[in-house]
């Protein structure tokens, strides 16, 4: 019981019982199912693969079928690992198991790993949020711009890490510590406090915290 | 999308008279202070309806003692204990925003007639 893959919904509110407004993101969070356990013997390292999203036969790449069929698994879209922290052990998880959205409790930590959205390459304004040039005031030719990005002949090279332009988003992000507020167990949807990396529809890794 | 629109359906409200742009309304709010609980009673004109579903929220506007006071009500909130529509009044627009500078007779509102209920 490690985690859970699923996908985002959207974000919406709902009211708390001091009757203030939470905001919370929707998750289709499963159903998934233990493709395959590593060992330490067998693997050199422990971890559950889960797979998610059923698909045919004929659309899984063969390297894939014969994994599948290897582990008398069904073929899923989206297969990944979850290693166990310290504190946790997946002794009593064989292969085949379903997990499903109800392996957490409301209240629950999660911490939760998605694909942020693309914005292509951006500036650094929008990139690092620096503050750009006046408008006017006899300002002219650069208004967001970043300004210097370093000295002069000493150190004679720019710095690593300046910040600058570039690809912004699309890029793996996780969010610690998410609160999960509500759980609907039949249809595999849960709700956790605030914004989740990525568009609706995207895909998320959601991990168990401690 | 559809599932989006299901959360939150069974706190919303639904016991409320028809209330419009324009009417004016008092909203008795549930205030907490500590343990204890009291009523809040706040009367203006509603100036602004926004949003859909459970994130639907209602502007009412007063003006107290010469000051204007804006207060943004989420439409679904369990702390609404009532709605009563005092006024029903009669606007040609959507948003009342121009009342915030308007004086004097620009200012008024017409009385429309009850809705038929």
């Amino acid at each position: 019981m490690l985690g859970l893959i699923g996908k985002k919904i959207g974000m919406t509110q709902i009211f708390d019982a001091d009757g203030k407004v939470v905001p919370v993101t929707l998750i289709q969070a499963g159903p998934c199912q233990v493709v395959c356990k590593m060992t330490v013997e067998k693997n050199g390292y422990e971890a559950l693969q889960i797979g998610y999203e059923e698909k045919k036969e004929k659309h899984t790449t063969r390297p894939l079928q014969g994994h599948f069929k290897k582990h008398n698994s069904k073929f899923y879209r989206y297969v990944k690992e979850f290693r166990p922290t310290i504190d946790q052990s997946i002794e009593e998880m064989k292969e085949g198991d379903t997990i499903k959205a109800d392996m957490f409790n409301t209240e629950d930590w999660v911490s939760i790993t998605g694909t942020s959205k693309g914005r292509g390459f951006s500036g650094v304004m929008k990139r690092h949020h620096f503050a750009g040039f006046e408008q006017s005031h006899g300002a002219h030719e650069s208004f967001r711009g970043g300004g210097s990005i370093g000295q002069c002949a000493q150190p004679s090279r720019v710095f690593k890490n300046v910040k600058m332009a570039g690809q912004h988003g699309n890029k793996q992000s996780t969010m610690k510590h998410m609160q999960i507020v509500k759980i609907d167990a039949e249809q595999n949807l849960i709700m956790v406090r605030g914004a989740v990396p990525g568009h609706r529809n995207a895909l998320v890794f959601i991990k168990k915290e401690f | 999308m559809d599932i989006l629109q299901q959360v939150g359906r069974e706190q919303m409200r639904t016991d409320y008279p028809e209330f419009k742009v324009g009417d004016t309304v008092k909203v008795h709010y549930k205030i907490k202070e500590g343990a204890k609980e009291r009523i809040q009673v706040f009367q203006g004109l509603i100036i602004q309806k926004r949003g859909t579903g459970i994130s639907k929220t209602f502007t009412v506007r007063k003006v107290s003692n010469g000051v204007g006071v804006e207060r943004i009500f989420p439409h679904h909130s369990p702390m609404i204990d009532k709605l009563e529509v005092v006024r029903f009044g009669h606007v040609r627009r959507a948003k009342l925003f121009y009342l915030r500078a308007a004086k004097g007779k620009a200012g008024r509102i017409k009385e429309r007639k009850r809705p038929m209920v």
